[in-house]
């Protein structure tokens, strides 16, 4: 492997409680505090990258360069909804059943 | 004869000749794995009566002259990461404990219309994240040769359900290595084909550039079978190649006379395990041997695929793990919201249901991968993190590419080590992810890759070779494998690690 990075970028436990929150991960304190430890080292294998010159490379997001791939707009079948909701947690037959988005309490 | 240490064109010859039934085989398999899995944990579920009906139907049906599929009552074991609607398909995670799929994944429609019988389904590192399998959330799997030590992964259940003779045929897939290196630490055969080969509808997204299912089984010449029959283009899925699939058992018995193959230096620095280089090395020898001819190439920017590989990866299993909401399927947190919210800040009650079911049915490593994914692409970091690692992908693809114009495929280890010890590795993640140092520049490039067995240590664990070919070149690394078959018998030898 490359050699490590010296000036290796160190997360703080708010950086990581801050994208808990983006991924939409609750965390003990526990966790976070082995996260902040583990991502650190994470990030400072990855920070390798950091060391080539990629200034004239254009990214490569897909490996074969593929085109968009177009269909007739034609109707088809799709799931049906019995199908869709037969492994919801909560559902009433039409809809998911989440809490509210807004206000207090109205867990479904 | 054992059935079950028979390979899957031997009982397909068997089938046909009428000196067994598929019922007969079936049941060989079935007992095989009741007798073996409490050890080895190779399956996550056995479907023994829908495999069995499936047999009876396919010998009733030869009874009667009827026309067959090319895989006619041989049974195949499934990865848990592909949707199955007869069987729950969880993914080895808590969060999808019971999944039962509204559809059948592209690539197990095919089986069933080839006619196999599908056993059931094989463990697996948690969606798919991981090199030793340990990261299932319904126990580790043990590596046939050494119940001690791992299978590697992600996907180890498949690899060691071959090697165990738990099943002839298994198919798995391969985002950074999960086919190649599992085949390689438990002496099978295993492909990566080219990206976009076989189609991923139906396959649980971990790394959608990446991903790519792929045929497990003992022999080069099996996995022909079986690469045949789940190849192909599928509208489903928009990244599936649209060229017509080649016969792939027609050119496996042509001669290597004038086949170039790379040895990159480099694979042979510090970290390579000694004996496992030795067998590398002899490897070659046997490949100059059959007339091929061996020629020194670079990869200049592949000791940059592991990290590469880990910015890429999590931050598009970060994107495609987001759907697992707790609303749609899959766990949901079942408590009552409450105003200790410990370190955490929930905006609503629906964020904190979002943010529990995820914490309760995700497992350490997948977190890890997802937070990682996160702040890869998270505001002020997607340019010198997510974006850099793109343009590095390029290089290393580049690096193939010229590679490829100075020869045919490219050889070397698949693994720096034999199977390494349960428990060795899980504390320290880096250690686990350097892991996929030889297998993750295919993954990148989009390219097939072929790993099998080219001997084995003193201390009896197999070793793993692998070849790597250009976009398409599925032909060719299967001749070349399975001509390297027919002088060795490395992948015909089976452990007595396990009793039955």
């Amino acid at each position: 492997m490359p050699a490590q990075d010296n000036a290796e970028p160190t997360l703080t436990r708010e950086d990581v409680l801050k994208v808990a929150m983006l991924a939409r991960l609750a965390l003990s304190d526990a966790e976070l505090s082995s996260l902040t430890d583990e991502l650190s080292q994470i990030v400072g294998l990855v920070s390798q990258l950091s060391e080539l010159n990629t200034d004239d490379v254009e990214p490569l997001a897909h490996p074969l360069d593929s085109q968009n791939v177009f269909r007739e707009d034609n109707p088809a079948p799709s799931l049906k909804t019995a199908d869709a909701l037969r492994c919801a947690p909560r559902h009433d037959g039409e809809c998911f059943l989440v809490p509210a988005v807004l206000g207090e309490s109205g867990s479904a | 004869m054992t059935l079950t240490t028979r390979s899957a064109a031997e009982l397909a010859t068997a089938l046909q000749q009428g000196e067994t039934t598929s019922v007969e085989c079936t049941t060989a398999f079935l007992d095989r794995i009741e007798a073996t899995n409490p050890t080895i944990n190779a399956f996550l579920s056995i479907d023994r009566d829908g495999a069995l009906a499936k047999a009876a139907s396919v010998d009733a049906a030869r009874a009667q002259g009827k026309s067959l599929g090319p895989l006619a009552g041989l049974p195949v074991a499934v990865k848990d990461v592909l949707c199955t609607t007869d069987q729950k398909t969880t993914c080895a995670s808590k969060m999808l404990k019971t999944f039962e799929p509204p559809y059948d994944a592209d690539v197990v429609r095919r089986l069933r219309e080839a006619d196999a019988v599908i056993l059931g389904k094989t463990n697996m590192d948690e969606f798919a994240m991981g090199g030793s399998n340990e990261n299932s959330a319904y126990g580790l799997v043990r590596n046939p040769w050494d119940t001690d030590r791992a299978p590697g992964g992600s996907s180890g259940g498949s690899a060691a359900a071959v090697a165990a003779d738990m099943t002839p045929l298994a198919i798995g897939s391969d985002t950074g290595g999960s086919i190649r290196q599992p085949a390689g630490l438990c002496g099978i055969t295993g492909l990566k084909p080219t990206y976009g080969r076989v189609s991923r509808r139906g396959l649980i997204a971990f790394s959608s550039s990446l991903d790519q299912i792929g045929p497990m089984a003992r022999s080069a010449k099996e996995c022909a079978m079986l690469l045949q029959t789940i190849a192909g283009h599928d509208s489903g899925d928009s990244t599936s190649i649209n060229t017509p699939v080649p016969d792939y058992l027609t050119d496996l018995e042509k001669p290597l006379q004038g086949l170039r193959i790379g040895r990159v230096a480099a694979h042979f620095s510090e970290g390579l395990d000694p004996e496992v280089a030795e067998h590398v090395e002899q490897t070659f020898a046997t490949y100059e041997a059959a007339g091929a001819t061996i020629h020194e190439v670079e990869l200049p920017h592949a000791a940059y695929g592991v990290p590469t590989y880990y910015l890429i990866a999590p931050s598009e299993a970060s994107s495609n793990l987001a759907r697992y909401d707790g609303a749609h399927y899959g766990h949901r947190w079942d408590g009552t919201p409450s105003d200790d919210q410990g370190i955490n800040t929930f905006d609503s009650p629906l964020v904190e249901m979002y943010c529990r079911s995820r914490a309760e049915g995700f497992g350490p490593e997948v977190k890890r991968r997802i937070m990682l994914g996160t702040y890869a692409l998270s505001a002020g970091y997607y340019d010198a993190y997510y974006a850099k690692a793109l343009r590095v992908r390029r290089l290393i693809r580049n690096d193939f590419t010229q590679a490829f114009e100075k020869v045919d495929l490219i050889g070397g280890p698949v693994s720096a080590t034999p199977a390494f010890k349960l428990g060795e590795k899980t504390d320290d993640p880096i250690a686990m992810y350097l892991v996929d140092l030889y297998t993750v520049g295919a993954n990148l490039a989009g390219i097939g890759g072929i790993s099998f067995p080219c001997g084995f240590t003193q201390s009896k664990l197999p070793i793993g070779f692998q070849l790597q070919g250009p976009a398409l070149s599925e032909p060719l690394l299967l001749q070349a494998a399975h001509q390297y078959q027919q002088t060795t018998d490395w992948h015909l030898q089976r452990t007595t690690a396990i009793s039955s």
